[in-house]
């Protein structure tokens, strides 16, 4: 007896959603097309919100960046809620791994106590600053538009409060809740942090939220990680006998690369969509990354001593080249 | 002129793959099976890592493509940048 083996194809009626096959063509639809695009409600919403008559729920005229589509404005990391549970779950294991191995083996009590002191200097009332961040975040997607958009930012405001946690276990591991104290302290009244909790604060207060993504993605992020995780702590401490920090911050290091790559692919295509929009984004970009470049000199001599301007001008440059690669050249 | 093919899994990680050969091969014909996705082209057939790391926002070693290759047909030059199927040079 013979037995044959085959298969039958059956075409499916539908390849995906209607609303994807005239983005996309008649072809299978990824999930995170599936789960991302014309999400936004955008018809049927009758009332204007009583605490804003002047705007519509979801307004796309909050900001002054005008696009055509909004979701052209892609993650190309392409997260959606499963595959950003996975990438952090799988970060989220390698850190504490390395926290443990830090305890474990006592790495801590290494650490030269001048270089552990700047770590405390410096790291610990960056939780502060994480914390804004969250909020800034969750702002960004409460008000921004489009789900290609907004979505990413609800992710960036949980990986804030994460790197918020991260810092004060470094801080607990280092300083004992002491340190979280005089952390907040510094915070509050320091002389050198003030700059830098002013930036934040005004950050609280604004209202559009292109901007927003723009001071606190580009403009502060995009000064702060380079010069903390890349200049401080794997530059400078770690030859100084402080790789356990690096050990303890490498998912600050990671986070910044990855994440950079979707800021700047937003900020990329909303500055090739139209002269206007390059304009305004410009004018922002000029506006914040000088603020936050000033509110973080005191931070960068803080944890570099003498070389901190020379290291922040370095910072400065490769920001205007990253947004040079963006479109936005100065 | 005879035909290369390269048959990938039907699934979520060889769906940027297959883009990038889409992209990079005007002349590949996709046809999609149970289950798994063939992919044919006259004489020759181009895999870049640039253009899957473009779709797949992450970096990408182009040896992960054999965790959900089926099977291909064509002499096989490989390096870290592209993988190229071929019959004459």
């Amino acid at each position: 007896m013979q037995i044959d083996l085959r298969t039958v194809t059956i075409e499916p009626q539908r390849q995906a959603f209607d609303h994807l096959v005239r983005r996309f063509g008649d072809k299978p639809a990824s999930r995170y097309q599936e789960g991302t695009y014309d999400i936004q409600a955008a018809e049927n919403l009758h009332y204007r919100p009583t605490w804003a008559p002047d705007q519509e729920l979801y307004d796309p005229a909050i900001t002054r960046i005008a696009m055509r589509d909004w979701y052209d404005l892609k993650d190309p990391r392409q997260f959606f809620y499963n595959t950003y549970t996975l990438t952090r779950a799988r970060q989220q294991e390698s850190a504490e791994a390395n926290f443990k191995f830090i305890e474990s083996r006592g790495l801590a009590g290494l650490i030269p106590p001048a270089i552990r002191d700047r770590a405390l200097a410096v790291l610990v009332p960056l939780r502060h600053v994480a914390w804004g961040a969250n909020q800034n975040h969750t702002f960004v997607c409460g008000y921004g538009y489009g789900a290609a958009f907004t979505q990413p930012n609800i992710y960036q405001a949980l990986d804030s409060l994460g790197i918020a946690q991260y810092l004060s276990r470094i801080g607990l591991m280092l300083g004992g809740t002491e340190a979280l104290a005089t952390a907040k302290q510094a915070w509050l009244q320091d002389e050198a942090w003030q700059g830098l909790r002013r930036y934040v604060e005004d950050c609280l207060v604004t209202r559009d939220p292109f901007e927003l993504f723009i001071a606190q993605n580009i403009a502060l992020d995009g000064l702060l990680y380079p010069l903390v995780y890349g200049a401080m702590v794997d530059g400078v401490w770690a030859t100084e006998g402080g790789s356990t920090i690096a050990l303890a911050t490498q998912f600050m290091a990671d986070w910044f690369d990855e994440t950079r790559k979707w800021a700047d692919a937003v900020v990329k295509v909303a500055a090739a969509e139209s002269a206007a929009n390059r304009e305004v984004l410009a004018g922002w970009i000029d506006h914040w990354s000088g603020r936050a470049f000033e509110a973080l000199l005191p931070i960068a001599r803080l944890g570099l001593g003498e070389q901190g301007e020379a290291v922040m001008d370095e910072r400065r440059a490769d920001l205007a080249a990253r947004l040079a690669k963006a479109g936005l050249k100065r | 002129m005879s035909q290369v093919f390269i048959a990938l899994q039907a699934n979520e990680e060889t769906r940027p793959i297959i883009e990038a050969i889409e992209a990079d091969n005007p002349a590949a014909r996709i046809s999609r099976e149970p289950a798994m996705v063939r992919i044919e082209a006259p004489g020759r057939l181009v895999i870049r890592r640039e253009t899957i790391e473009e779709n797949l926002g992450r970096d990408f070693d182009l040896q992960e493509i054999h965790i959900n290759l089926i099977t291909l047909s064509g002499h096989v030059d490989e390096d870290d940048e592209t993988l190229t199927l071929h019959w004459d040079r």
